[in-house]
C-alpha cells in the first residue's frame, strides 16, 4: 500500500483544522526558535569568554619553577637513613630561572605531533619610567610572528600593529593600562630599567588590550632580543616555553611526560583553568534544560490536540476500518499528523531561531574589556539546527504515540452501530 | 451456484450488562450475485450478524467463509485487507468523510488498496459516480450535498474495488420512498451483472420484498 494515501488524509485533517494545527505547530515553533537562540547566543558568549583566557593562554607552559629541594643531603646519608631529620628553615637554593638546556627540548616538541606551535618567552621583572614615576610589571620577549600564528596576538591589539614590533628591535608593545597611567601614546618612548638596574629606552610600536585589567596594567611585550638584553642575559636565556596543541585534549597527559622526561613545571590549560571549564558546562546545561522543557511543553499541545482530534474523528476512524484501513493504518494517520505539525513547526521554529541570532549578532555590544568585539558574540554552528530539528521530530513523535495508539484501537462496529 | 459468503453455527454472547445470547446457531449462505434482505424486529441480532459476517466483529463463534477462505484465526491487519478487497458498505447514515470531496471519498478505499495508480483510480470513481448519475458533484465536499447524493456517494465508494459482496445496514433508512427507490434500482443494477451479491439489513418491508430471498430473524435465530 502506498503510504501516499494515509499522508493524503493527514494532511487533510490538519488543513480541516487550521487554527488548531497552527497553535500546535506554534508550540513547536517556540521551543525550538528558543532552543536555537538560546543556545547560539549562549555559546557564542561561552566561545567568547573561553577565547579570552584559552585562546591566548598556552596549553602547556614549561616553566622553571623556584621551590626547596625536595631532598635534603641528609637523606642521601646512608648513616642517618633510619633516623629521624628534622631540619628547619628551608629556603630555595640560588638557582637560575632559565630552561637549562632548552634548545633540545624544542627540538623534541617540535617534532611532536600533537604540537601545533611553540613560542619560547623571556620573562623580565621590569620598571616602567616615565618622568617621576616608577610602575613595575612585566615585560615579555616573544617572537611575536609566531604569537600571532598560535595564540591570536593580533586580537588584542588595539593601536599599531603587531608586526611593528618584529622590525624594530627596540620596539615595545605596551599594555593599555600602562599607557594610560603613563600618558603615553604610540611612537612615544618609554624607559625600562631591569631589576638588574639596566636600563633601556624602547619605542611603542602598538597599544595592547587584553580586557583583563589585571594584564593590561602590568604587562608588555618586546622582542626575545631586547628582554635577554636588558636582564644582561646571554641567548639561551628562555623563562618559559609555550606550546599550542592541536587538540587541548591531549594537554594533561603531555604535561604529565614533559614533567617526567624534562624534569620541568608544565602546567597544562585544563589545570590552571579548571573554572572555564565548569562555567561553560553549567551555561550549557541550562541552555538545554530550558530548551527541552519548552519542547516538552510544546509536545503536550500536540497530545492534547491530537486527543481532541481523535475525540472528533471516531465517526472517520471507523469509516476508515470499515473501508479496509487498518489499525495501523489509523496510527500512521495520526502519528504523521503529529511529525507534520513538527515539521511545520520546526521549519518555522529554525527560521525565526536563525532570525533572531542574526538579529542578535546585530545588535551593538561595546565593552572596555573587550576591545576587538563591537557585536553581541553568536554561534551560528549548523549542529545546533540539526539538534533541534531532531528535538522536534522526537518530541511531537512521542507526542502523537499514544493519541494515534488510541485511535488505531477504535471499534468500528461499537461507532457504526452508535452505542 | 458459486458460494460468495457462508456462515455456519454462528453464536455470539453480549456479557454486558447481563450474559445476552443474541445470535443461536445461525447458519447462511449468500450467492454469487444474489441479492438478500435480512429482516427482523429491533434486537433480533440482524444488525449483529451483518458486522460478524463484515469481518469487523471478531468475537463470535463458529465459522464464516468469505470467497472460500475461513475467516477464523486472522490478523486484523489482514482482515482490514479483505474487507478491502473483497466487501462494501453502506450504512445508515451515509458515513462519508466530511473532510473529504465526494470523489476523494470514493477513490480512498481504491488508494488504499494500491492495485492501480491515481489516474486510473480516479477514472474508475468517476465511471462510478456517472453510473450513479451523480458525476456533477465530484468536487464538491461530502458535506455539501443533500441526503440522498450522500448515499449514493457511499455505494459509489462501496463499489469502487469491484467487491464479491456489498453489505448494507439499513442503507435506505434515512432516505424518502423516491430516494429509496433510487437506492433499490441501484442495487438491483449491481446485482444483475451476476457477479456481485448484496447482503441489506433492512426494516423497510416493501424494499425486501423486491429482493431475491428474505432471511427472517427473530430473537436470535433464522425462522424463514
Amino acid at each position: 500500500m502506498p503510504p501516499g494515501v494515509l499522508l493524503k488524509i493527514a494532511r487533510t485533517h490538519l488543513l480541516a483544522r487550521k487554527r488548531q494545527t497552527a497553535i500546535a505547530s506554534l508550540g513547536v515553533t517556540f521551543g525550538i526558535g528558543t532552543f536555537v537562540i538560546l543556545v547560539s547566543f549562549m555559546t557564542g558568549l561561552n566561545g567568547l569568554l573561553d577565547g579570552l583566557i584559552l585562546n591566548r593562554t598556552p596549553h602547556i607552559r614549561i616553566y622553571n619553577e623556584i621551590k626547596p629541594s625536595e631532598t635534603q643531603p641528609i637523606q642521601n646519608s646512608e648513616k642517618y637513613k633510619n633516623s629521624l631529620h628534622v631540619i628547619h628553615s628551608i629556603k630555595p637554593k640560588q638557582s637560575k630561572i632559565s630552561i637549562y638546556n632548552n634548545q633540545p627540548l624544542i627540538a623534541a616538541l617540535k617534532k611532536d605531533p600533537r604540537v601545533k606551535g611553540i613560542t619560547p618567552v623571556v620573562g623580565a621583572r621590569v620598571f616602567y619610567v616615565s618622568g617621576a614615576i616608577q610602575l613595575n610589571g612585566n615585560l615579555f620577549g616573544v617572537d611575536v610572528q609566531e604569537q600571532t600564528r598560535l595564540f591570536n596576538f593580533g586580537d588584542y591589539i588595539t593601536k599599531g600593529k603587531s608586526e611593528n614590533l618584529a622590525n624594530n628591535e627596540n620596539g615595545i608593545i605596551i599594555g593599555a593600562g600602562v599607557a594610560k597611567k603613563l600618558s603615553l601614546n604610540l611612537n612615544d618612548y618609554v624607559q625600562v630599567i631591569s631589576t638588574t638596574g639596566q636600563k633601556m629606552r624602547l619605542k611603542i610600536v602598538a597599544f595592547f588590550q587584553s580586557g583583563l585589567a589585571d594584564i593590561d596594567n602590568m604587562q608588555s611585550y618586546v622582542n626575545i632580543k631586547t628582554s635577554q638584553r636588558i636582564q644582561g642575559m646571554p641567548r639561551d636565556f628562555i623563562t618559559d616555553i609555550h606550546v599550542k596543541l592541536w587538540d587541548i585534549n591531549h594537554a594533561v597527559g603531555m604535561a604529565a611526560e614533559i614533567r617526567n622526561k624534562f624534569q620541568l613545571n608544565a602546567v597544562d590549560i585544563i589545570a590552571a583553568n579548571a573554572q572555564f571549564e565548569t562555567g561553560t558546562k553549567i551555561r550549557n546545561m541550562i541552555t538545554y534544560a530550558v530548551s527541552i522543557t519548552l519542547l516538552i511543553v510544546a509536545g503536550f499541545g500536540i497530545y492534547n490536540i491530537l486527543n481532541m482530534l481523535i475525540f472528533q474523528k471516531m465517526n472517520d476512524i471507523a469509516i476508515l476500518k470499515a473501508t479496509g484501513f487498518s489499525g495501523k493504518d489509523v496510527r500512521r494517520i495520526f502519528l504523521y499528523q503529529a511529525m507534520m505539525i513538527g515539521i511545520i513547526g520546526g521549519i518555522i521554529g529554525l527560521i525565526i531561531g536563525y532570525t533572531g541570532s542574526v538579529a542578535i549578532s546585530k545588535s551593538p555590544f561595546e565593552t572596555e574589556a573587550l576591545p576587538t568585539i563591537h557585536y553581541f558574540p553568536v554561534n551560528f554552528d549548523p549542529k545546533f539546527y540539526v539538534i533541534g530539528t531532531v528535538f522536534a521530530m522526537l518530541t511531537t513523535f512521542f507526542a502523537g504515540l499514544m493519541p494515534a495508539r488510541k485511535a488505531s484501537k477504535v471499534d468500528p462496529v461499537e461507532i457504526l452501530r452508535g452505542q | 451456484m458459486d458460494i460468495v459468503l457462508s456462515a455456519k453455527d454462528i453464536n455470539k454472547h453480549f456479557f454486558d450488562p447481563i450474559d445476552n445470547h443474541v445470535l443461536k446457531d445461525v447458519s447462511l449462505q449468500i450467492n454469487r450475485g444474489e441479492f438478500v434482505s435480512i429482516m427482523g424486529k429491533s434486537g433480533c441480532g440482524k444488525s449483529t450478524l451483518l458486522y460478524i459476517l463484515s469481518t469487523m466483529d471478531t468475537n463470535y463463534e463458529g465459522n464464516v467463509e468469505l470467497h472460500h477462505q475461513n475467516l477464523r484465526g486472522l490478523k486484523n491487519t489482514e482482515l482490514a485487507a479483505i474487507r478491502n478487497k473483497r466487501i462494501g458498505f453502506v450504512f445508515q447514515f451515509h458515513y462519508l468523510l466530511p473532510e473529504f470531496s465526494v470523489l476523494d471519498n470514493v477513490m480512498l478505499p481504491a488508494l488504499r488498496l494500491g492495485e492501480k495508480d491515481k489516474d486510473e483510480i480516479e477514472h474508475d470513481a468517476m465511471e462510478k459516480l456517472k453510473m450513479l448519475d451523480i458525476s456533477e458533484t465530484a468536487k464538491k465536499l461530502a458535506t455539501r450535498i443533500s441526503g440522498g447524493q450522500k448515499q449514493r456517494v457511499a455505494i459509489a465508494r462501496s463499489l469502487i474495488n469491484d467487491p464479491d459482496i456489498i453489505m448494507g445496514d439499513e442503507p435506505t433508512g434515512n432516505l424518502d420512498s423516491k430516494n429509496s427507490d433510487v437506492v433499490f434500482d441501484i442495487f438491483r443494477n449491481i446485482s444483475s451483472g451476476k457477479k456481485q451479491s448484496i447482503l441489506v439489513v433492512t426494516h423497510d418491508l416493501d424494499f425486501a420484498k423486491r429482493t431475491d430471498r428474505i432471511i427472517e430473524m427473530a430473537d436470535g435465530r433464522i425462522i424463514h
